[in-house]
């Protein structure tokens, strides 16, 4: 049951005062223009996507105990790959931690009300609920079996399934995205307060400018390349079908053109968290803050050039594929950057493992594995021999789930005595993260080995040499699935039984944790005083109200 | 100990002449990444011991940010990664530089089979080779996306239909591998695997495994109606070849049981119902129709699927396929 342990001077002494409970009903919900109860709104849909992703992920593995037919049939598998990828991508990866943490943080750390425009990011989460409809729809009626890539011409002139449906529910997501991307550049650029300057932003805001301007930029060219194929496929415009007239690697280029750079939709939010929870959890300021911020935007925009890396076997020109590979390790120096600060934050730091800070190092690990792998596929001659194969899986899982999930589920612990104003139970929190990471590995890892030795991927069928890593894999997989359930649950399980949270249970130094926990409705009752983000100095333990306070500055919101 | 390594060892056997300059690229790299992840690891590890958090004790002061420092951890790796570029990029451009004297093989990749075609007019469904010997594919995909991937070769290129693509290699060992679809292409894309079978040049160098040279399999293979020796065998036997090359099996069954065609099996010299057109006579005529041009007459219950076999059959093995569907009763 909660206590009464409650920071005493707190704003959250009033319930009426936070955002969850100053309006009531499902319309206060379903209308609210408050970032904060969007960016919930956004939490559940997109928690929902990933389980529901998950699931089909574990249907797949289940499939690949043997290596002959198992449980489904060739037409099921194909559905089953194609929806798990779809869904995980366009609907939970790339919203999760923009959307969902990014809308609930971005204007709290920011010392801002709200959005620069409420409204747009009301329609960008209905956005995403009809995209997620129509995806839904497809699922249930015919499914849909191109991969998520919706590669041409098998996807306009082949398929049976109802390619139309799921490209315009793609397409309505990436509106979707693009709307969170535009406020989010709007807000950071127009509502920052006196004494933030760019250089005072905290890097969790800098990665999300970048991941915006990617949004922004490069949304459109998949929607106007969904809505070719949708032409192409309803009224046999030739534009991609050879026998039409058209060009497939044309297609090619048009979807990775915005795909690329999507997993840096999917990857620099990730980044952003990783670099908070490190400073945070070693009470030390990060190390090499500018080149932190600076690699975020290289990344975002070396991000734009390399899509062509995707395509080393197409058939694209020799000379545009050694052009694409130099400039494919070019984006992999401002990572390196930042796993090297990151590290060299925590020497001399006071390092504590509490649950976001386990998530946080098994990101390093995890992303670490994940970066490097990607030499391997960018080296040609290496890539050729690896392309679509297991290894590509493997690569890409260590660095969007290894990365961005972790990532998230990190910042989901880090931040959810903020949003919810209840503490977790630690003890819980940290084991969920030791299952995750010691299941992710014996998921992913033989995926490595079996790719290597030349498992193509998408295959419902394999070779029994290749069974050994499977079976692992499959292992793996379903006690990944139960980690995650059970941070899920540690989480849900604290709504209930959770501790009253303080306002700033870590003693980190941005905006957020000088409200109340949850936040009043309009955030801070006056704009708050900005210092140095990083300076863990300026905030110091209080036990009177089990908080860290901001030194010399009691009570820590309100005069 | 052979079995040992051979269960650890991240790759499968080195077949082809790219082989092991692709596997020293990759063991490279990969000694330059474990080197790099240790010690970011270790890094991590020794930091979380050595600074946890000691409850009243605030930590020592340590500077925020040493341009120095972060100058060489981000100007050292980008020479490396030139270097992991510069080998890779080496290494490619000799996979997509073929020599002018190239054994050439045509490859047709339809959904869900392979078929090779050689200069003798041989066609067959899995790719023979000689060893030794550079080999070039000039390829073409029927229908969707296909990627023709042979691991142990360390080789693969995407089939796109439309155009010609084109590969090459030289096996250096006798003995047969595998070889995959690697582009997804549809339902049955898993099944779209098939074998590379590397015959030797000269009789000393057979293996069991590989007992006939090239030339000697060539003999027989591009001529159909003939056995080995150059034998005539029963056309009916000759017409079943036939029907192995061409995979007709994917779709037709000879057993009676309804696949993506009708069966082979007791339809001959039967009335049969044609969508639109009534009841028509399974005959020599008919049969032979419908391999050239298969969508005249589509049976009752089933769907234009059949591609044309025309200019790929010639007159004497349609004969021949008659013969072995009349066979089947």
């Amino acid at each position: 049951m909660a206590t009464d342990v409650m920071p005493a001077h707190s704003e959250t002494s009033r319930p009426e005062d936070n955002y969850l409970t100053a309006s009531k009903g499902i319309m206060s919900w379903l209308v609210t223009l408050d970032h904060k109860r969007i960016g919930v709104m956004y939490l559940i849909g997109t928690m929902t996507a990933m389980f529901l992703g998950g699931f089909l992920a574990l249907l797949l593995r289940a499939e690949h105990i043997s290596g002959t037919p198992t449980f489904f049939t060739h037409d099921q598998y194909n559905q089953l790959f194609t929806l798990h990828g779809a869904i995980m991508v366009f609907l939970f990866i790339i919203p999760s931690i923009p959307a969902a943490l990014g809308n609930f943080i971005l204007p709290v750390m920011l010392g801002a009300k709200d959005v620069a425009f409420p409204r747009m990011n009301l329609c960008s989460f209905y956005l995403w609920v009809i995209g997620a409809i129509f995806f839904i729809c497809a699922l249930l009626t015919t499914g849909l079996d191109t991969g998520w890539t919706f590669y041409t011409p098998y996807s306009t002139n082949t398929s049976q399934t109802n390619v139309v449906l799921a490209t315009f529910g793609a397409f309505i997501l990436g509106f979707s995205s693009i709307f969170t991307g535009l406020n989010f550049i709007v807000t950071i650029h127009t509502m920052r307060p006196p004494g933030m300057t760019w250089f005072r932003m905290p890097l969790f805001l800098w990665s999300l400018y970048a991941t915006a301007i990617i949004q922004v930029l490069a949304t459109p060219v998949l929607g106007i390349t969904l809505l070719l194929l949708a032409a192409e496929r309803m009224f046999g415009l030739g534009i991609f079908d050879p026998k039409l007239g058209g060009d497939p690697v044309l297609y090619q280029h048009f979807f990775w053109f915005y795909s690329h750079p999507a997993v840096y939709i999917m990857i620099l939010p990730a980044m952003g968290i990783i670099s908070e929870l490190i400073s945070t959890f070693s009470r030390k300021p990060i190390f090499g803050y500018r080149f932190i911020a600076f690699s975020s935007m290289a990344i975002a925009l070396l991000g734009f050039l390399v899509w062509g890396h995707h395509m080393f076997t197409s058939g694209q020109s020799e000379m545009v594929t050694i052009i694409f590979s130099v400039l494919t390790f070019s984006v992999s120096i401002p990572s390196a950057i930042k796993v090297f600060n990151w590290l060299a934050t925590m020497y001399k730091g006071s390092i504590v493992l509490a649950t976001p800070m386990c998530y946080a190092l098994s990101f390093l690990f995890l992303f670490t594995i994940g970066g490097l792998t990607g030499l391997f596929l960018g080296a040609l001659a290496t890539d050729i021999h690896l392309h679509d194969t297991y290894f590509v899986v493997a690569h890409f899982h260590y660095v969007m789930m290894g990365g961005t999930l972790v990532a998230f589920i990190g910042g989901l612990f880090y931040w959810w005595p903020k949003m919810t104003g209840r503490m977790y139970n630690e003890f819980w929190g940290q084991i969920s993260s030791l299952i995750v990471f010691v299941a992710f590995n014996l998921t992913f890892f033989p995926q490595f080995v079996m790719g290597s030795r030349g498992m193509p991927r998408r295959y419902y069928n394999y070779l029994p040499e290749f069974q050994v890593y499977h079976v692992l894999s499959t292992i793996g997989a379903f006690l990944l699935g139960f980690g995650l359930l059970l941070a899920a649950i540690v989480l849900i399980v604290s709504l209930f039984k959770g501790k009253k949270a303080p306002a700033n249970p870590w003693g980190a130094a941005t905006l957020e944790w000088q409200c109340g926990s949850p936040p009043p409705l309009a955030n801070f009752e006056k704009t708050p005083t900005v210092g140095n983000p990083y300076d863990m100095n300026s905030v110091v333990w209080d036990p009177d109200t089990e908080s860290f306070i901001r030194r010399g500055d009691v009570p820590p919101v309100t005069d | 100990m052979t079995q040992f390594w051979n269960s650890i060892n991240p790759f499968p056997g080195q077949h082809s002449t790219f082989a092991s300059n692709v596997d020293a690229i990759f063991y490279f790299t990969f000694w330059l990444s474990a080197f790099f992840f240790v010690a970011i690891v270790g890094f991590m590890i020794y930091f979380v011991v050595k600074y946890r958090r000691i409850e009243g004790q605030e930590p020592e002061t340590s500077p925020s940010h040493n341009t120095t420092i972060e100058v060489a951890w981000s100007v050292i790796p980008g020479f490396l990664v030139l270097g992991i570029f510069w080998w890779g990029f080496t290494g490619y451009v000799d996979m997509r530089s073929p020599p002018s004297e190239a054994y050439e093989v045509n490859v047709i990749a339809s959904m869900w089979q392979w078929q090779f075609k050689y200069p003798t007019g041989a066609i067959a469904k899995e790719l023979h080779i000689p060893v030794k010997t550079p080999v070039k594919l000039i390829m073409q995909s029927k229908d969707v996306l296909h990627s023709l991937y042979i691991p142990s070769f360390r080789t693969k290129q995407d089939v796109v239909p439309g155009r010609y693509s084109g590969m090459w290699f030289e096996a250096t060992d006798v003995g047969v591998y595998n070889l995959f679809c690697a582009e997804y292409c549809g339902q049955k894309h898993s099944d779209m695997i098939t074998k590379v079978v590397v015959h030797p040049v000269t009789a000393e160098d057979a293996t069991d495994e590989v007992k006939e040279t090239f030339d000697a399999w060539m003999e027989v293979a591009a001529d159909p109606l003939k056995g080995p020796g150059g034998v005539v065998i029963p056309l009916e036997e000759a017409g079943k070849n036939i029907v192995e090359i061409f995979q007709c099996a994917q779709c037709h069954s000879i057993d009676g049981s309804k696949k993506v065609g009708p069966s082979f099996k007791g339809n001959f010299g039967k009335e049969v119902e044609i969508a639109g057109q009534g009841k028509v006579l399974m005959d020599e005529n008919y049969i032979r129709e419908s391999i050239l041009e298969p969508t005249a007459k589509i049976r009752l219950g089933y769907e234009p699927k059949m591609p044309s076999f025309k200019g790929q059959m010639k007159d004497e093995w349609i004969d021949a396929v008659i013969a072995y569907i009349k066979s089947i009763q």
